[in-house]
């Protein structure tokens, strides 16, 4: 019986959908049997996102209304055994679905799956209530700044209503050099106002961009710091317990930048 | 001194410490935004306890979230007319 856990945020634009198709991608890498709703009815991106827009023949909407069966919506990903698409529809909106939908779809998929993620849409209206009525748990997205933490703690109280647990937040484009400089929130000032557990801090990462181009999931190529952080979130979400990455080491480009600024103060 | 903390960052001196305080005052306000439904039922049930103990002015009752800079606290203003003597029958309802 799959978990179901949704990625939700408050403020949009933040990386919930570039967090569920590299979380998902490395769940698959530990063989483990994964599908990606696409939750955000109306605003389909995570087929783009784990590059299968070509793939997509029906949407889960079609499952619903009984256009077409289960099997037939699933995209299956062939670069990597075990992990499976279930896409949005484009041209729906919000409403097409309600919760009590959302659970039985969510019911039906359970048993062929060991985890079944919600890649859900911004805002605390019906869209994310829809999105999130099936799921167990959640994982909070959020940036290191003041508009995102707040979204992120109105989410949360509602997600506790819910009775989603556990909770879990992920930080997501911490830049180590701007903490250093004392010029972003750190991982430990977020975690001070919001209280709630934490399952990774996803640094700044100029591949999610090439991944998306490319549209391949960093987690499946590895090769970058965002790829490790998605790889560690992914393996606590397994239980394993993996020690938070050395952000600082990758601020020591921090120093030079400072030492560059420092000297070009002086020349004022 | 001054320069030493500019190269190596003292962690302190640039918007983050800002952000930190201004975050964690609009978290207390947003946490504590109660609307009014909630504050009329909460009225009535502190009047219902109250009532058992003493007789009260209902009329004159104040209850209301008071927000300053740093902390929200709860001010209710009873006018009390008489207390009620001997054991309150707690139990009763
Ligand atoms: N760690 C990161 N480093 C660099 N860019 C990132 C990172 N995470 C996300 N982004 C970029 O931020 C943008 C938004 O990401 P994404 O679409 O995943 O957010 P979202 O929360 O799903 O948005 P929406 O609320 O619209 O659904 C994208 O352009 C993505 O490339
Ligand atoms: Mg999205």
């Amino acid at each position: 019986m799959a978990r179901v856990i949704v990625t939700t945020s408050g403020k949009g634009g933040v990386g919930k959908t570039t967090s569920t198709a590299n979380i998902a991608a490395a769940l698959a890498r530990f063989g483990k049997k994964v599908v990606a709703v696409d939750a955000d009815v109306g605003l389909r991106n995570l087929d783009v996102i784990m590059g299968l827009e070509n793939r997509v023949v029906y949407n889960f909407i079609d499952v619903i209304e009984k256009v077409c069966k289960l099997n037939q919506a699933l995209v299956k990903d062939k670069r990597v055994p075990g992990l499976y698409l279930l896409p949005a529809a484009q041209t729906r909106t919000k409403d097409a679905v309600t919760p009590e939908q959302m659970i039985a779809l969510c019911e039906e998929l359970k048993p062929e799956f060991d985890f079944i993620l919600l890649d859900c849409p911004a805002g605390i209206e019906g869209g994310f209530k829809n999105a999130a009525a099936g799921a167990d748990e959640a994982l909070v997205v959020t940036t290191p700044e003041i508009p995102s933490v707040r979204d992120a703690d109105r989410i949360i109280g509602m997600l506790e209503s819910m009775g989603k647990s556990p909770i879990r937040l992920i930080i997501n484009r911490l830049r180590p050099n701007m903490v250093q400089d004392g010029d972003m929130l750190a991982k430990d000032d977020i975690l001070d106002v919001l209280s709630i557990d934490l399952i990774g801090v996803v640094p700044e990462d100029e591949n999610v961009i090439r991944s998306t181009n490319n549209g391949e999931p960093m987690t499946m190529s590895l090769d970058s710091p965002a790829a490790q952080a998605y790889l560690n979130i992914a393996e606590r979400l397994l239980g394993r317990d993996v020690p938070l990455m050395d952000l600082e080491s990758y601020a020591t480009r921090g120093f030079l930048s400072r030492l560059k600024k420092f000297f070009k103060g002086k020349k004022k | 001194m001054d320069f030493l903390k500019r190269l190596f960052g003292s962690g302190n001196e640039g918007s983050r410490g800002k952000a930190k305080d201004r975050l964690k005052i609009v978290l207390i306000h947003d946490r504590t935004d109660i609307s009014p439904q909630l504050l009329d039922s909460l009225r009535s049930e502190i009047i219902g306890v109250l009532t058992k103990y003493m007789d009260i002015d209902t009329q004159k009752i104040e209850i209301d979230l008071d927000h300053d800079e740093h902390e929200v606290a709860l001010v209710a203003n009873v006018p009390v007319l008489r207390i009620k003597r001997g054991k309150v029958d707690v139990d009763k309802e």
